[in-house]
């Protein structure tokens, strides 16, 4: 079959779903109300690490209008998001380990009668030590906040070797040694997570709720609920924003639908904002130290980074998340040797997750601003710098890492152009400055969450005799646009309109599997399972318009909804009648496609973090005003470049480049998720310092600066039509490109996020004293490492091995 | 057992979206609740219940208002527009063709409080500037689109305000769905969507485009 140019991939559309969000029509999760629903609210313990002594909800469950209380010894299954860190209860059943862990739900007739039902809940508890930051936790391993983890509060310890990076420090003309912190901030989804749970009429649980992951909370249900997955029903509502913060499966959820098989009733549980920043699971804040050795011309001769992440409570992604600090640093730049130590610990604070980027928005803040280091070192422009060490296409990493296509450099010249980079990076007046950053982000993760060897996305079609086509996908539309993927590349292949597609998606009784909205992978595998199904589906079509025509199949053309003959385009039949027609000959119509991303190189232990089908890429030029008695910095333009390999929809690709910038200068500026403790006689407990939109600082319209996004398009052989990922990637220069303009403009260096106005003031009088002109930390705590692993790179005969053994696991 | 009724329910009389309502409600319930509770109207949403996030903005009077912080109470005889009352006659409003094209709406969940705050913006001010924009839009928060494409919406549905309203839709329908013997199902709709989606985006896209070129 031939195939003219492309008809709706590559062209800005509206999205398939616009109609509906900008009519009020769509339906979130708390826009559901079902007859004879019941509402709930989740009691949180007030305390930040204790045991609970005694729970009594007697009251409680004789407040009139309460049906029901349920608390920890109703669901003692524990349950997580990923298989070695099972640690979470839906209602915490002897322990509590933040203010805002979950001990009780109650289910009443309406939200207000539950909420003072809360009140009436006596819980007796009994104090623990608490431990509110990383060093505590490094220091104190008794009492242990979990009875699992590498050691005392200790979560997880990593260290790996690829090759020997102290023998590339000696051939290094310069080492570096730099120390950064990355503050915590969350997602803030305008949307509260909400859920709905009922028994369905066939006696079923079904559960509704604002999930990125319902293939996730489908496993999660059925364990702690001791309940065969076959006979629950999990649909994700369309997310009002998820950012990574929707990607757990969450106490409320388990707890409602616990509820719902107690009462056969209907529940619905929408939380508020505060719950919402208890929830968090957001960027975990990590210090970093780098050490990178280089030549006199730029070239790196090896780089070691330690990262020390504060976990907060729980296991959440944390053991991806501690991974992902130092994974992807060798996709950007080639790194012959290249060392890694991660340490996550536990504290009591809301438990830590992924947030857009997932662990490598930090590493990649230390590694930019430390290269805009070097290239004043070596008296390289930054720019020429990075251009120099760019990593070469089609390339194995020292982490055996497998790049595809990489549009790096071109990102690179695009905005050095755009911006007129040349005139006036360090030209700039005094107060004005320019700052460039790079990174480089996965388009999917290469492993599932839970080890299995099926497809990571899978779509069914079903095609009906009007010639209209349902496409069904598990995967969970969360605002990035992803029904619009999947309706775009069928609508593509089929040479029909995406408004004769419907998609029906995120349903796990309807659809077929997609594990979800993170990682940046549903364009990438969703949309090759879309094509390959819509493939098979368009050669049945063939095989019976061939006949029916009498036209060689190899002739027949798919295309404004027309199968024609491409030598004599008038012979030919409308899509329907070609529906019609394969299915008088060969039954019902329908296929399905399916998508597993190939196999990764890196075969030791740890290696299942960072391999992706194919990698974006994206280059940022930001331009400030820093006012230097008040510290205030004003971001007039942004320039970005992303190596999209193709833009299916470029309105919605530009939409994600423009929000990463968004979400980026945020938590440059101003975002971040921050505890304090109460005084001794106040429980002496850590709290968080602003729970609510106020206080937690985002930017508004007003602190938007101008965007020019330019795209970079060379098809992917591994995107479907050539797309990489954009959801995440875009993001990841933002704050490093921030932090050196603010150098290029006043000269100070300031290597933590938020860069605020009082750590630039702080950082301008040190310089005015002559003492160091840089705000940022001055120590790495003593983390007691393990032998790294030593996995040879390719270059050195490697073969993506352990060279040594592989230490034992540590006992759990 | 369940707690006895309140003592009394609140009753009002308003307008919503047009259309005279008569509504009783507990009455500690802000207009946010009764709108979304009482009147079957969940087009308007809450992120904060604070004042703090817009997502919850109606107008009332024809002035964008915070419905988490006004008690239902206090709409007795007042005009209230929601999203759900921006069509008219069938039509997409402007804002809303203009939004759903030009990539304003992501998640979806800010735009019903954006679209009538633009509304009331684009009522007493016909051609707005992007900081008039911005300044009337600044109490509205959005996570995901970073604004841009929300402000060149605005700006686009207040340039192409006249022409839209002129639109003729029979173009549309003789074009394209000659060959296409569906005579059955809803022609007349779905040629109208399709086509006009297809024009609109291409031609707003491409004006943007322009216009970004020349921003350089």
């Amino acid at each position: 079959m031939t195939r003219p140019t492309m008809r709706v991939v590559g062209f800005p559309r509206r999205r398939v779903d616009g109609r509906a969000k900008v009519t009020g029509q769509t339906v979130f999760a708390d826009d559901l109300v079902l007859p004879r629903m019941l509402y709930a609210r989740l009691l949180r313990s007030t305390v930040p690490h204790a045991r609970i002594r005694s729970l009594d909800a007697s009251k409680a469950e004789a407040h009139p209008g309460v049906h029901l209380v349920l608390t920890g010894k109703d669901l003692p299954i524990p349950y997580g998001i990923l298989p070695v860190s099972q640690d979470e209860h839906a209602l915490c059943p002897d322990k509590v380990r933040f203010v805002g862990d979950p001990v009780a739900l109650v289910v009443a007739r309406d939200e207000l009668i539950a909420t003072e039902a809360l009140e009436l809940i006596t819980v007796e508890y009994e104090p623990l030590k608490t431990f509110a930051d990383p060093e505590e936790s490094l220091a104190h391993p008794e009492p242990r906040i979990h009875d699992y983890g590498d050691a005392g509060n200790v979560h997880k310890k990593v260290a790996l070797s690829f090759g020997d990076v102290e023998e590339g420090f000696r051939e290094a003309d310069h080492v570096f040694d730099d120390l950064f912190f990355y503050q915590g901030n969350t997602h803030l989804p305008l949307e509260q997570h909400a859920a709905v749970a009922a028994i369905d009429g066939d006696g079923k649980l079904v559960l509704w709720s604002s999930t990125q992951t319902p293939h996730y909370v489908h496993r999660a249900l059925a364990k702690a609920l001791e309940m065969p997955a076959a006979h629950i029903r999990v649909i994700a509502t369309p997310n009002g924003g998820g950012f990574g913060g929707k990607s757990d499966p969450f106490n409320h959820e388990v707890a409602i639908a616990k509820a719902a098989l107690v009462l056969k009733r209907p529940i619905k549980i929408a939380l508020t904002r505060e719950e919402v920043f208890l929830c968090h699971r957001g960027r975990h804040p990590v210090l970093m130290r780098f050490r990178t050795g280089v030549k006199n011309d730029g070239t790196i001769t090896g780089v070691h980074l330690q990262t020390l992440l504060d976990g907060g409570a729980y296991g959440s992604y944390g053991v991806a998340s501690t991974f992902y600090t130092g994974a992807l640093q060798t996709v950007t730049y080639h790194i012959p040797r290249y060392r890694f130590d991660g340490c996550r610990v536990f504290t009591n604070k809301p438990p830590c997750g992924p947030k857009r980027g997932h662990g490598t928005p930090q590493s990649r803040f230390g590694q930019e601003i430390q290269l805009d280091r070097i290239g004043e070192r070596l008296a390289i422009d930054p720019a020429d710098l990075r251009l120099r060490i760019v990593e070469r296409p089609d390339t194995l990493t020292a982490n055996y890492l497998r790049v595809s296509t990489i549009g790096l450099a071109e990102c690179i010249r695009r905005v050095v152009k755009t911006s007129d980079w040349k005139n006036r990076f360090r030209k700039l007046e005094r107060g004005r400055g320019l700052g460039l950053a790079c990174s480089s982000y996965l388009s999917g993760a290469g492993l599932p969450i839970y080890w299995n060897d099926m497809p990571h996305s899978a779509v069914q079609l079903k095609l009906d005799r009007s010639g209209g086509v349902t496409a069904f996908c598990g995967a969970t539309e969360i605002g990035q646009g992803s029904d619009d993927v999947l309706v775009g590349c069928v609508a593509e292949v089929f040479g029909i309109e995406p408004f004769d597609i419907r998609a029906v998606t995120g349903d796990t009784d309807l659809t077929p599997v997609d594990l979800g909205s993170y990682s940046s992978r549903v364009t990438l595998m969703m949309g090759n399972a879309a094509i390959q199904a819509a493939e098979r589906a368009r050669d049945v079509l063939a095989d019976a318009v061939g006949r029916k025509l009498g036209v060689p199949k190899g002739r027949l053309v798919f295309a404004d909804r027309r199968v024609f003959d491409s030598e004599d385009p008038a012979r030919g039949v409308t899509f329907a009648e070609a529906v019609c027609a394969a299915e008088a000959m060969f039954g019902a119509v329908g296929s399905t496609g399916s998508y597993t991303p190939p196999p990764s190189a890196a075969k030791y232990k740890g290696g299942g973090v960072g391999p992706s089908p194919t990698y974006s890429y994206t280059a940022a030029v930001i331009e400030v005003e820093v006012d230097e008695s008040t510290g205030w910095v004003n971001v007039p333009r942004v320039w970005i470049a992303h190596d999209i390999g193709r833009a299916l929809n470029p309105t919605l690709v530009r939409g994600q480049v423009e929000g990463s910038v968004y979400m980026g200068l945020g938590e440059a500026l101003m975002e971040e998720q921050v505890f304090r403790r109460l005084p001794k006689r106040l429980s002496n407990a850590v709290v968080h310092k602003f729970p609510s939109m106020l206080e937690y600082k985002s930017p508004t319209f007003l602190d938007m600066p101008e965007i020019f996004t330019e795209l970079v398009e060379n098809p992917d052989p591994h995107g479907p039509f050539g797309a990489k990922e954009v959801g995440q990637g875009p993001l990841l220069p933002i704050m490093p490109a921030l932090a050196n303009a603010v150098y290029d403009a006043v000269g100070v260096r300031i290597d933590e996020v938020p860069i605020t106005p009082e750590k630039i003031v702080k950082a301008l009088a040190d310089k005015a004293a002559g003492r160091p002109p840089r705000y940022g930390p001055s120590r790495f705590p003593d983390v007691d490492w393990p032998e790294p692993l030593q996995v040879p790179p390719p270059w050195e005969g490697g073969t993506g091995r352990a060279a040594t053994a592989q230490p034992a696991e540590t006992p759990r | 057992m369940e707690r006895q009724e309140p003592t009394g329910l609140a009753v009002i009389s308003l307008r919503v979206n047009g259309e005279p309502t008569d509504v009783a409600f507990d009455p500690y319930k802000t207009l946010l609740e009764v709108l979304r509770e009482d009147l079957n109207l969940p087009g308007t949403k809450h992120g904060c219940e604070l004042g703090e996030c817009g997502a919850c903005a109606v107008l009332v009077d024809g002035t964008p208002t915070l419905s988490c912080l006004l008690l239902g109470l206090e709409c007795d005889g007042r005009e209230v527009v929601t999203v759900e009352g921006l069509m008219e006659d069938g039509r997409l409003h402007p804002l809303q063709e203009a939004f759903a094209d030009l990539g304003a709406a992501q998640c979806g969940y800010c735009t019903p409080g954006l679209l009538v705050t633009a509304k009331a913006l684009l009522d007493r001010n016909p051609t707005p500037t992007g900081d008039q924009i911005r300044e009337a839009l600044a109490g509205n928060i959005c996570r995901c689109t970073g604004y841009q494409q929300i402000v060149e919406a605005v700006q686009a549905a207040a340039t192409d305000c006249a022409e839209h309203k002129a639109t003729d839709y029979t173009e549309h329908e003789a074009t394209d769905y000659t060959e296409h013997e569906a005579a059955d199902y809803t022609e007349h709709e779905a040629t109208d969507c399709t086509q006009h989606e297809a024009t609109d985006c291409t031609e707003h896209e491409a004006t943007d485009c322009t216009d970004y070129t020349e921003k350089k």
